[in-house]
């Protein structure tokens, strides 16, 4: 009985470790080529789940149909970003990048609120809701192809950085933007392409998450400590690290919430993050 | 290596010009009479409140700047000592009795201590992963103060009305709150001062600029960056302590937010990183900007406000990377550079 929920417990906090995984590669991309940390990277999440929302409620279609256009949407909002305000302080020090990139955190919460309402909105009915049981365990639908989409999504990211052509311009401006730029590989493009598929990456997991969580303007808050924590298990720059680092805190993160109490659960990733990062500063997958 | 070889020279302390008053000296003079004459000529509850909060949140962003404006070491977790500070006199004030004034400095002291395992544990890492870790660092004291019943969990503790008064440091109008946070202010104002004077300035900012030659010259990074982050928090708890006896009520999340330890490295940023008087600026803008976006625009709920804030912040943070006073010290530097160029050039067309 207790077994039965123990592995209840750890196959959803391996569920939705596949979606921090896939929140915090968008921000490790970012990182890995332009050494910013993304403060509205949870933002990006948060215009993810909207965009699901309204195209669920104003034309009825499901969420999971439209995460090619949310995917789209955040790719363009992520570029534009990019080639408006990001490209500014690509050399600033470091500090004006964090406060840019929290100001913009404040903006795009700002706005949301202003056109959407400070409300808690949810997707009811959509194709994917109600329970499916998997060798003796119950697992909620969403939850299930969330992880799952996460896993596909993560998939082709992989693929595209290691197999196409662009990819690896993107991975070379990463390992070294000047060598990269000498083999005539534009880093400005390569700038907005990271940023590009950075946003989609966190647009993505808003959307698969919008069905089975609730929509508000601050909804990125609960996601970003978590992807700041992933992306230094991982590695910064590292998306295998994210992964492995993400599906790690999804796990500890539901077990320490079974076994110590729900409201203990961020501090016990934290305490693990802090612990980590004490002997191995890089991260786990992290080059030194 | 030398990356700011050029600003070196105007970071570096001047001499006490003891002999005449420098045109400086005046300035700050007239300045420290308008700001003690202020709450004379501004009556007005509302008004004097603005002004409290211009001089707390400068005190907090003076206290942030000596370890992260002159050590460098950007931490986003401050918060943590601020609300060590209004928590512990809290405590020590309406559970036990203990004259406020004395748990203040309990508290400074407190925060203190707990800074040393924290700057221990966070100081190995350099750049975003120390940001990252103070940010940790604060949620999960932050997580601990909301589930900890003994000092009110979630819903946080009131200090009762006692009798109003400077021995209880409770009063019924404004003045003297700001009286004590513009005194604290120059105190911790002149401890930054005194800092930047001594042979510790010059290693902070060894430690910013040059790590690997400072630690090759044998000052021992760690230690210097311990000191550093002690004096901060020590400083940063006295001002929790007394947003704690202004507002007479404190929870975890006006006290220990993230938001909090944002505006902290905020207010130096905007003014002026690592200057003595850039976090004065730099508070005096964001509390304008924070207080009057609020006020005309905050009734709506519509988050108006928080949108012209971030707009603000990101315009600054875009375009003037060193803050205000950075921008104005880097023009008024490339003036006299522009003379003394001037000046050399005409010598040589003289020889």
């Amino acid at each position: 009985m207790t077994f039965s929920i123990l592995v209840q417990t750890l196959a959803s906090g391996l569920l939705i470790g596949l979606i921090y995984a896939l929140v915090a590669i968008g921000l490790t991309l970012i990182f890995g080529v332009m050494d910013i940390v993304n403060f509205s990277h949870g933002e990006f999440l948060m215009f993810g789940m909207y965009s699901s929302f309204w195209l669920f409620t104003l034309y009825a279609l499901d969420p999971i149909f439209t995460l090619p256009l949310t995917a789209l949407f955040l790719f363009g909002l992520g570029t534009l970003l990019y080639k408006l305000v990001i490209r500014k302080i690509t050399n600033a020090p470091m500090v004006s990048q964090i406060f840019t990139t929290f100001g913009l955190m404040i903006l795009f919460r700002g706005i949301a609120q202003f056109f959407w309402k400070a409300d808690f909105r949810t997707i009811e009915n959509s194709l994917v809701s109600g329970q499916v049981s998997l060798a003796g365990i119950q697992i909620g639908e969403p939850q299930l192809t969330a992880g799952l989409g996460a896993i596909i999504v993560t998939a082709v990211i992989y693929l595209f950085l290691t197999r196409t052509r662009l990819g690896a311009a993107l991975e070379a401006t990463a390992a070294d933007k000047e060598a990269a730029q000498l083999m005539g590989i534009d880093s400005q493009k390569m700038f907005a392409l990271a940023w590009g598929v950075g946003a989609a990456c966190a647009g993505v997991a808003g959307a698969l998450l919008s069905t089975f969580f609730p929509i508000f303007p601050e909804v990125g808050a609960n996601f970003i400590l978590i992807a700041f924590v992933v992306v230094n298990l991982g590695g910064f720059g590292s998306v295998v690290g994210a992964l492995i680092a993400g599906v790690l805190v999804g796990v500890i993160e539901v077990m320490g919430g079974f076994f110590l109490g729900p409201q203990y659960k961020m501090a016990i990733v934290l305490v693990l993050f802090l612990t980590v990062l004490m002997f191995r500063p890089q991260g786990l997958l992290g080059k030194a | 290596m030398l990356k700011n070889i050029d600003s070196l020279p105007s970071s570096l302390p001047v001499p006490l010009g003891a002999a005449r008053p420098t045109r400086r000296t005046v300035l700050l003079l007239a300045l420290l009479l308008v700001a003690l004459a202020l709450p004379l000529i501004v009556t007005s509850p509302s008004h004097q409140n603005l002004a409290i909060l211009m001089l707390m949140a400068a005190q907090i962003g003076v206290s942030w700047n000596i370890v992260g404006g002159y050590a460098g070491q950007v931490s986003l977790g401050h918060a943590a000592f601020y609300g060590i500070g209004a928590y512990t006199s809290t405590i020590l004030f309406s559970l036990f009795g203990i004259n406020p004034w004395f748990a203040m400095l309990a508290g400074g002291v407190i925060a203190a201590l707990v800074s040393l395992p924290v700057g221990w544990s966070c100081f190995r890492l350099k750049g975003h992963y120390f940001a990252m870790a103070t940010i940790a660092v604060a949620e999960i004291i932050q997580i601990v103060f909301t589930n900890w019943d003994f000092a009110g969990a979630a819903v946080g503790l009131t200090i009762p009305m006692n009798e109003s008064g400077w021995a209880n440091m409770i009063f019924d109008d404004k003045a003297p709150y700001y009286y004590i946070a513009l005194g604290l202010l120059l105190l911790t104002m002149l401890a930054n001062f005194a800092i930047e004077r001594s042979y510790l300035g010059y290693y902070f900012r060894a430690i910013k600029d040059e790590p690997d030659a400072a630690r090759s010259l044998g000052v021992s990074l760690s230690k210097y960056k311990q000191i550093a982050f002690a004096v901060s928090s020590f400083f940063t708890a006295m001002g929790g302590s007394l947003y704690a006896q202004k507002e007479l009520y404190i929870d975890p999340g006006s006290v220990l937010g993230t938001g909090l330890s944002i505006k902290m490295a905020l207010v130096s940023i905007l003014g002026g990183i690592g200057t003595l008087f850039g976090p004065l600026v730099g508070a005096g803008l964001l509390t304008a900007i924070e207080e009057g976006t609020r006020t005309m625009f905050g009734g709506s709920g519509r988050g108006t406000d928080l949108i012209i804030y971030a707009a603000l912040i990101i315009v600054i943070a875009v375009y003037y990377p060193n803050g205000i006073l950075g921008y104005i010290k880097s023009k008024i530097a490339r003036r006299k550079a522009g003379k003394a160029q001037a000046a050399i050039s005409a010598q040589e067309v003289v020889k």
